[in-house]
Parts: structure tokens; C-alpha cells; sequence
């Protein structure tokens, strides 16, 4: 653990560099923001095994495909708000083929900030998480990054791993990381918090807040939402019988309703979803947008307090 | 017929290819006539294409579909898929008996084919405009295992409208693919008309030739054109090569021949009747 602020997208693309030597079958596709998403370094070490398609995000999933159909494992990204152009793509070649083909989505969620509600895309883990043989993977910080990154290359078959633009400090340093497993951060009786992403932060954040308000909450990073952890929400919601997710997204198909879908048939728990209330974000500081939109740790915390005392 | 699928000595010529042309044709009208759905009009545009690529040209293994080594053709114009099976079984990939079997369930044969799953099926078909890229994929990944392997990419004329085609024409161009060929089946129809009026392409030639591609443009139903085009193609080393191949929507069949309406069309038995009437009365059928 360490309160360093580190990018998420670099820990992606050291773990495309490190497995760039020991999987000589990867190849990676850009679309013009490889410098950003730092998979152009892959292309500067193995450039014969890098492609730049230019601002072209179709012909980069069709070419990604084309490396996977050969026999290779491609991965390829851009900023998400750009990649949905080429949902048609994924669909009918990545997953309806279960090629193995890895999407980085950069730059999601309204945390995108100054960029403005055009790039805060806030819909993507509902679309790709509705696609058959898609895994949904959610990083919350440099390290889970590079240890998912790492698996869904080693894993064969579709993976789609969602990376936000703001530099976070590590929550994971120590803990070992898998694909389907969710990681209790912190143990809790009152109520369970499950996020994702950048809300993991600000779980911990709420979690804190309830403790000195004689409230104790488990906190719950829930990475990976397809396959997602079912044992682990189940034990979370015995163990509280108060569920809270949060997740930078909206709250229709995203994190809640993938914890809500496991619930409702498991086992019926109250429950409250911390995301964006269906609207598009506007431009401003990422702590502000997140502010106005009311996905923080206040948010959490204010509803994980009126569900322990009602 | 015994064939050696794998290598590029003895195999048919333009006399020989007719004729399994004239049968693939056969197969086709009794595939859409047993299926009750499906596109006749451009499965029989392309069908001397895929005849001489698949028996002329391609060194391919029907008893090894995934070899390694093989030259691939990607069908982008994914709805010709009964032309697509009708050429497999014609060499083995599957039995003929099991193109009845097209568009019902629990078939290998989907309505538009799906790879691995169907042996020979190299991309998916569905949407249009796909097939480039991943043959620009394909194309990348043999170069760069030294794999002899040759890429070839049929296409239609109505699916240029896809914005995708242009983008791969360009990536396909910078990257000097000349393992990768792009084979226009150029009937002038789409769904819902003449390609003039519904979104005019032309000048196709031209436009290829201004994103750095070799063109060669033909007659694509005559067999000696299409496999004089490919032996051009493949002696070109500095990039990739667009055969731009003229052909006649519904060919091989008189009254489909040009006509619209046999994009999709369910073949009535009378119709269908007609149909094997004709192919069979021709004299490259024997």
C-alpha cells in the first residue's frame, strides 16, 4: 500500500511489456492513443508486433480479430468513448468467435473529468458485460491493473478491462488478484460496501467515516463484474444483510445490477446503488464532476448510515 | 475427383473449374431451395471466384482445415454463405449431404458462417465491411511467422458503403501487404437496388488505385480472367492487390441474372426446379 497517485494505465502496459518476452504470440493494435495508454511502449521494443491503424477504431478490432482467428492473442485499445464505434466488431468477431482478443477501454467514467460529457462514457460495462463469452474486468489501482492485465493475456478468449484517467494510490500492493475472485479490503459486520474501479477508493474513504460513526463496514473490490464473485457477495450479504454498491457508471447494467441480478435470485438483500443516475457529466476537475454527481465517499456514506439505522 | 489440395501442381484448369463451378451452382439453388431463405443472387456472383481460388489456387487441406500453412480466404460478403459451403463440401470439407441441413437448427451451416465451427469458415460473416481488417490481421500475423501463406478477401460491391472498408484499405496499404488480396465481386446490386443509385462507388478502380492499392480489374465470371488476376497478384511484392471483378448478379441462372429481387429470396420448388433445369442443360455441366 502506498499513497503514491499511480496510473492505471501503466501498470496495464508494463504487463504488456513483461509478457511481451514470454508470450511470443502477443501482438497489440493502437488507434492513435498508444503514447496515452502506454502500449506504445510494447511497439517500441516489439514494433513487429505492434500495428497503429490511425484514428480507426473499427478496422482496429477487425485487425486485433484477424491476429486472433490467425492464432495470436491481440490486444488492442483506445479511449472508451471512441472504442464504442466498434461495439458492431466486438460483437460479431471477438465474441461470437471467442477469439482471444483483450480491449483496454481508457478514459471511462464521468472521473474522465475536463474532457467534457462527451468522453465520460458511463455505459460500457452494461453493453460489454450483456456480450456472451465477454470477461469484464475492473482495476481500482496500478497493481490490479498490471495482475489482470497479466491474466486476461495468459486466459484465453475475450476480455474487456475498463481503466479510468486519474492517477490513484495502490489499495492492492499485497493481496493477489484474480480474475472472478473480489477482494475484501476490509472486514465489517453493519453493512458491505461492493465497488469498483475508482469507487473502491472512495469506499474506503466511507468506510472510515461509518467507523468513527460506530459503524463497521466491509469493503469489497469487485474487479472482475463478468464472471462475477457470487460466493462472495452471497457471504457479504449473510454476514450484513446490508448491501451498497459504487461504481463510476451508470446505475442502469453496471456493478449494482450485476450484484442486484446475483441477490435477488440468491438471496433478497436490502440493498442501494451509488452511481451515476442516468445522465451524461459535464467538464470539470475529476474530484468536482465526481462531487456533483454524487459518486463519493460522502454519498456512500450518508446512504450506508440511514440503511444500518432504519 | 482426386486433388491435392495442399500443393499448387496438377490442379484443374479453366476447362475443369466450369464444371465444378456449374455444380457448385447446382448445390446452391438446392441448398436455398431446402433452407426456404437465404441470398441467391450473390452467392451465384461469386461462385466462379471461389471456384478458382479454391480449386485453382489456394493450397488449402480439406482433411486439415486449421492447417497452419494454408492460404485463407475470408468471404466479407458474408450472406453468399451457401456459395462459401456449397465450394467446402464440393472439396471435402464437408459432406454434401449436410448442405440440406443450411439455416436449421442444430446445423454446422449457420446462415451466415461462423469459423472453427464450420471447417473451412475462416471469419465470420453478418455484418458487412468486417472482412478486410481481419484479413489485414491474417495477413500481418503470416509475414511475421514467414508463413507463405496468401490472404484473399472477397468483398461486395454494395458493402464499400462500409466506412471499415476504407479504413483497413489504408491500413492495408501502409502496412505493403502484398500477401493480401482483395477480390471485389462487382454485380452492381445491393438489397435494395442498383449500387449507382443507392450509393454510387464508382469510380471502385480508381478509388483503390488512389489508397496505393495494385489494381487489376476483369470479368469475374470468366474462370482464365479471374486466375490470369491471381497470378498478377501474387507477382506483385510492393503491396496489396484489388482485383476488381466484374460479375452478374444471379449468374448461371437466366431469369435471376441482373435481377434485384434475388438479393434474398426464398426458391420455390418450381423455381428451384427451373433453376437445376438450366444448370444441368449447360454445357459446362456434364
Amino acid at each position: 500500500m502506498g499513497d503514491e497517485a499511480k496510473s492505471m494505465r501503466k501498470g496495464m502496459g508494463e504487463a504488456l511489456i513483461e509478457s511481451g518476452d514470454s508470450v511470443p504470440g502477443l501482438f497489440v493494435v493502437g488507434a492513435d492513443t498508444s503514447e496515452s495508454l502506454t502500449t506504445g511502449n510494447f511497439g517500441e521494443k516489439f514494433a513487429d508486433r505492434f500495428i497503429n491503424v490511425g484514428i480507426a477504431e473499427q478496422n482496429m478490432i477487425g485487425v486485433a480479430a484477424g491476429l486472433a482467428l490467425y492464432g495470436k492473442t491481440a490486444v488492442c485499445g483506445t479511449y472508451m468513448v471512441f472504442l464504442e464505434r466498434a461495439i458492431d466488431q466486438i460483437r460479431n468477431t471477438v465474441c461470437y468467435c471467442n477469439l482471444d482478443v483483450k480491449i483496454i477501454g481508457a478514459h471511462t467514467g464521468i472521473s474522465v473529468g475536463p474532457d467534457g460529457g462527451s468522453h465520460q462514457v458511463i455505459e460500457d460495462i452494461a453493453i460489454m458485460r450483456a456480450l456472451p463469452n465477454m470477461r469484464v474486468v475492473v482495476p481500482s489501482d496500478f497493481y490490479s491493473s498490471k495482475a489482470l492485465t497479466r491474466e486476461a493475456i495468459s486466459t484465453k478468449g475475450p476480455f474487456f478491462i475498463r481503466l479510468i484517467r486519474s492517477d490513484v494510490p495502490d489499495i492492492h500492493s499485497n493481496q493477489e488478484i484474480k480474475v472472478g475472485k473480489a477482494n475484501v479490503l476490509r472486514e465489517g459486520n453493519d453493512i458491505a460496501i461492493i465497488a469498483c474501479g475508482i469507487m473502491v477508493h472512495e469506499a474506503l474513504k466511507a468506510a472510515d467515516m461509518l467507523k468513527s460513526d460506530g459503524i463497521s463496514a466491509q469493503v469489497i473490490d469487485c474487479h472482475t463484474i463478468k464472471p462475477i464473485d457470487e460466493a462472495t457477495i452471497i457471504k457479504a450479504a449473510e454476514n450484513t444483510g446490508r448491501i451498497i454498491t459504487a461504481e463510476d457508471h451508470n446505475r442502469h447494467g453496471g456493478l449494482g445490477s450485476a450484484v442486484a441480478e446475483v441477490l435477488s435470485t440468491c438471496r433478497p438483500t436490502m440493498m442501494r446503488m451509488i452511481a451515476v443516475n442516468d445522465t451524461f457529466g459535464e467538464s470539470g476537475k475529476d474530484t468536482e464532476v465526481m462531487a456533483k454527481y454524487g459518486i463519493t465517499a460522502e454519498n456512500i456514506f450518508k446512504n450506508a448510515k440511514e440503511m444500518v439505522k432504519s | 475427383m482426386n486433388i491435392d489440395f495442399k500443393s499448387r501442381e496438377n490442379r484443374p484448369g479453366v476447362d475443369a473449374i466450369k464444371k465444378i463451378a456449374a455444380h457448385i451452382r447446382e448445390d446452391i439453388v438446392l441448398e436455398l431451395a431446402e433452407a426456404k431463405s437465404g441470398h441467391p443472387g450473390g452467392s451465384l456472383s461469386c461462385t466462379d471466384i471461389l471456384a478458382c481460388l479454391y480449386f485453382n489456387r489456394m493450397r488449402h487441406d480439406p482433411k486439415n482445415p486449421r492447417w497452419e500453412r494454408r492460404d485463407r480466404m475470408l468471404l466479407s460478403k458474408g450472406h453468399a454463405a451457401p456459395a462459401l459451403y456449397a465450394t467446402l463440401a464440393e472439396c471435402g470439407y464437408i459432406p454434401k449431404e449436410e448442405l440440406k441441413t443450411l439455416r436449421k437448427i442444430n446445423s454446422r451451416l449457420q446462415g451466415h458462417g461462423v469459423p472453427i465451427e464450420t471447417p473451412g469458415v475462416e471469419i465470420p460473416g453478418g455484418p458487412e465491411g468486417i472482412g478486410l481488417s481481419e484479413g489485414i490481421g491474417m495477413a500481418f500475423a503470416a509475414r511475421h511467422d514467414k508463413n507463405p501463406a496468401r490472404i484473399y478477401v472477397v468483398m461486395g460491391d454494395g458493402e464499400l458503403d462500409e466506412g471499415e472498408c476504407w479504413e483497413a484499405a489504408m491500413a492495408a496499404a501502409k502496412l505493403k501487404l502484398s500477401n493480401l488480396t482483395a477480390i471485389i465481386d462487382k454485380n452492381g446490386l445491393q438489397q435494395e437496388g442498383k449500387t449507382a443509385d443507392i450509393m454510387p462507388s464508382d469510380p471502385v478502380p480508381e478509388k483503390f488505385r488512389a489508397f496505393n492499392w495494385n489494381v487489376i480489374e476483369i470479368d469475374g465470371n470468366e474462370i482464365k480472367e479471374i486466375i490470369d488476376a491471381l497470378d498478377k497478384a501474387e507477382a506483385h511484392e510492393s503491396g496489396p492487390t484489388a482485383i476488381i471483378a466484374h460479375t452478374v448478379k444471379g449468374k448461371g441462372i437466366s431469369f435471376m441474372e441482373g435481377k434485384v429481387e434475388y438479393h434474398a429470396k426464398s426458391l420455390s420448388a418450381e423455381i428451384a426446379e427451373q433453376a437445376l433445369n438450366e444448370i444441368r442443360n449447360s454445357p459446362d455441366y456434364g
